[in-house]
C-alpha cells in the first residue's frame, strides 16, 4: 500500500510541475462557466430548477472533456517511462506492475476529481446564485461528479493500455486521439446512421440500447440523463434510449473502469524493458 | 559457502542470434566481480537476465536463493543501469524518497543516502538540471538502499570524475566487507584491475576467461617488458651486454616471456652499478583483455 501511495504522490508531483493540474482545472472551470452562461435562457420554460438544467448541460460537456483529459494524462504513463529509460530500473524494484499502474491511476484520478469538482462547483454556484430552487438539483450534481470520475477512470485505464501497447509516446498520443474520436464522436454518429437506416426496425429496438451500454461514454450519458429530472432538457441519443433501465447504465459505468484497468495491467505485463 | 549468484549454462537467443551461450558463473558474498567485454558481448543482456527483466532460453539462474525477478530476489538485489535516467521533473531528494518507499524503507533516509554520494547540496534541485555525473550519483544512492545482498552495476563509474570514482569504489569496498556480492561491468580497465577480486571476460556471448588478474596474466602468457636505464657514461657497455634490447632514447627496452623473466633480470643485475634503474612492466589488463577476446574471435 505504501508503494502505491508513494508512486501516486510522485506522479501527482510530476503532473503538478508539468502544469497538468492547472490545465485540467482551468479547462473544466472555463467550459463550465461558458455552459452556465449559455444555458441560462431556457430554464424557466422547462419547469426544472436551474441546477438540474446545468447538470444536463454539464453531462454533455463531460462526455467530451473528461475522456479527453484522461487520455491526455495517461498516454505517456508507460511509453514515457520506456522512452526516458526509467522503466528497467523501476521494474527491478520489489513493486508489481499492477501496483505501479494503480499508483499512477490514483494520482491522475485525483487530478480529474479536482478538475471536475472545481469546474462543476463553479457552475453550481452560478445556478444557485440565480435560482433559489436550485438546491433541488444537488443529487443530480453529486451523481454527475462521481460518475464523471468513473468515466475518467475508464479512459485513464484505456490510456495506460494504449501507452503500454505502443511503447513510444508519439505513437501512444496518436492512438489516444484516435480512441477518443472513435468512442466519443464516430461511435454515436455510426449508431445514429444505423438507427436512421433501420427506421424503427429490430436494430433500433434490440441492438441499439446495448450498443449504447457497451460504450462507457454513452452509458455515462444515459445514466446521468435517465436518473436526472431534466431528461427533457437533453436532446439526441438519450431521448431515444430512455427505455434502458438505470441499473444497466450504472452497471456499465461501474464495470468499465475495472475492465480498462485489467486491460492496462495485462498490456503492461507484456512490455519487456 | 552458498553463492549469492549462480549462473549455470545460461543461454539466450535474440531472433536466432546467440546473445549468451553456456555461460556459467558464481559470485560469493563479499566478492567483487568485474564483467569485461566489448559492446555487444552480452554483458547487459546477462545483467538483465539476472535481474529478471528479460527471460532466458536455457540454463539455470539463482539469485539470492530465488528465481530471478521473483519478489524475493528483487527485494535483495540493487541495480544501477547503464546511463541511468530519472524523471526530470522530480528533485533528487523526491526521487530517492520514492525509491526508499518502493523498497519498504523509511523515506526520511533519503538525505543521508544523497550525502553518502556527495549530492546533498543539489538534493532539492530538479533532476532535469543535473549533469550526467550527478544523475549517476542518484543512481548510486538508490543502489545503496536497504543493504542489498547483490549489486548489479552496469558501467557504474561512467560520467564520474576520478575523485568520485575513488569514493565510489570505497563505498563498494564497504558494502563488500559487509557481505554484499557485487557484479559490475566497466570499460575503465585500470579501475577494475585495482578494485575487484575476480575478472570475467565475455566475448560474443561466451565466457572466454575467468579468474583473478594474476591467474589471467599467467594463463595469457603474454610477454613482460623490462626497461633498463644505464648509468651515464655506461650506456654503450650496457647496450653491448643486452644486444636484444631496443633503444628508446636513454631507455633500453626488452621483452621476454614470463618464464625467462628471472634469468633476464639476473643478467641485468650482473651488470652491477652500470645500471641505474630497472622497471618490470607486466602485461596490462588491456593486453590480457584483448588477448582473451581476440582468441575467441579467431
Amino acid at each position: 500500500m505504501n508503494r502505491i501511495l508513494a508512486t501516486a504522490l510522485a506522479e501527482f508531483r510530476i503532473a503538478l510541475r508539468n502544469r497538468w493540474v492547472t490545465i485540467s482545472v482551468v479547462m473544466m472551470v472555463l467550459f463550465s462557466m461558458v455552459l452556465s452562461a449559455a444555458g441560462s435562457a431556457p430554464s424557466g420554460a422547462l419547469g426544472a430548477d436551474r441546477l438540474s438544467v446545468t447538470v444536463a448541460s454539464l453531462t454533455s460537456l463531460a462526455v467530451y472533456l473528461v475522456p479527453l483529459m484522461a487520455l491526455l494524462m495517461s498516454f505517456d504513463a508507460v511509453a514515457g517511462e520506456v522512452e526516458r529509460g526509467t522503466l528497467p530500473l523501476l521494474l527491478t524494484y520489489p513493486v508489481s506492475r499492477a501496483e505501479v499502474l494503480v499508483g499512477k491511476l490514483i494520482a491522475h484520478l485525483t487530478i480529474l476529481a479536482l478538475a471536475v469538482g472545481v469546474g462543476y462547483g463553479v457552475a453550481a454556484g452560478a445556478a444557485l446564485a440565480t435560482d433559489p430552487n436550485a438546491a433541488d438539483g444537488f443529487p443530480a450534481l453529486w451523481r454527475l461528479m462521481w460518475s464523471s470520475v468513473l468515466l475518467g477512470a475508464t479512459f485513464l485505464g484505456a490510456g495506460y493500455a494504449i501507452s503500454a501497447l505502443s511503447r513510444r509516446p508519439s505513437g501512444a498520443a496518436g492512438l489516444a486521439i484516435g480512441l477518443w474520436l472513435v468512442m466519443i464522436v464516430l461511435f454515436d454518429l455510426a449508431l445514429l446512421a444505423a438507427v436512421v437506416a433501420d427506421d424503427g426496425g429490430p436494430f433500433t429496438t434490440r441492438v441499439f440500447p446495448y450498443a449504447l451500454l457497451a460504450n462507457p461514454a454513452d452509458a455515462f450519458r444515459l445514466f446521468n440523463l435517465a436518473a436526472s429530472q431534466a431528461t427533457a432538457a437533453a436532446a439526441g441519443v438519450a431521448g431515444a434510449a430512455s427505455s434502458v433501465p438505470v441499473w444497466q447504465s450504472l452497471a456499465s459505468i461501474l464495470l468499465w473502469p475495472l475492465a480498462a484497468l485489467a486491460l492496462a495491467i495485462a498490456a503492461f505485463r507484456k512490455v519487456s524493458p | 559457502m552458498t553463492q549469492t549468484l549462480t549462473l549455470k549454462q545460461l543461454t539466450k537467443t535474440f531472433q536466432g542470434v546467440r546473445a549468451l551461450s553456456d555461460v556459467s558463473l558464481t559470485v560469493a558474498p563479499g566478492e567483487r566481480v568485474a564483467l569485461l567485454g566489448h559492446n555487444g558481448a552480452g554483458k547487459s543482456t546477462m545483467m538483465k537476465i539476472i535481474l529478471g527483466l528479460i527471460p532466458f532460453d536455457a540454463g539455470r539462474v539463482v539469485v539470492t536463493g530465488a528465481a530471478p525477478g521473483s519478489a524475493d530476489a528483487r527485494g535483495q538485489t540493487a541495480y544501477l543501469p547503464e546511463n541511468v535516467a530519472f524523471h526530470p521533473a522530480l528533485t533528487g531528494l523526491e526521487q530517492t524518497r520514492l525509491y526508499l518507499s518502493l523498497r519498504g524503507e523509511n523515506p526520511a533516509k533519503a538525505m543521508g543516502l544523497l550525502e553518502q554520494v556527495g549530492l546533498s547540496g543539489a538534493a532539492r534541485r530538479r533532476i532535469g538540471t543535473y549533469s550526467k555525473g550527478m544523475r549517476q550519483r542518484v543512481g548510486l544512492a538508490q543502489a545503496l538502499i536497504g543493504r542489498p545482498r547483490l549489486l548489479v552495476l552496469d558501467e557504474p563509474t561512467s560520467g564520474l570524475d576520478p575523485v568520485s570514482r575513488r569514493d565510489f569504489y570505497a563505498l563498494l569496498d564497504g558494502l563488500a566487507a559487509k557481505g554484499a556480492a557485487i557484479l559490475l561491468s566497466s570499460h575503465a580497465l585500470t579501475e577494475v584491475e585495482a578494485r575487484t577480486d575476480r575478472i570475467v571476460i565475455l566475448s560474443k556471448g561466451a565466457l572466454v576467461a575467468e579468474g583473478s588478474l594474476a591467474d589471467l596474466r599467467r594463463r595469457a602468457a603474454l610477454s613482460v617488458t623490462l626497461h633498463v636505464i644505464a648509468r651515464s657514461g655506461a650506456e654503450a657497455a650496457v647496450a653491448a651486454a643486452l644486444p636484444e634490447a631496443a633503444a628508446e632514447g636513454a631507455v633500453l627496452s626488452l621483452t621476454c616471456t614470463q618464464g625467462d623473466k628471472l634469468a633476464l633480470l639476473r643478467r641485468i643485475t650482473a651488470l652491477g652499478d652500470q645500471v641505474a634503474d630497472v622497471e618490470v612492466l607486466p602485461p596490462s589488463l588491456e593486453d590480457i583483455y584483448s588477448h582473451f577476446s581476440r582468441r575467441d574471435g579467431q
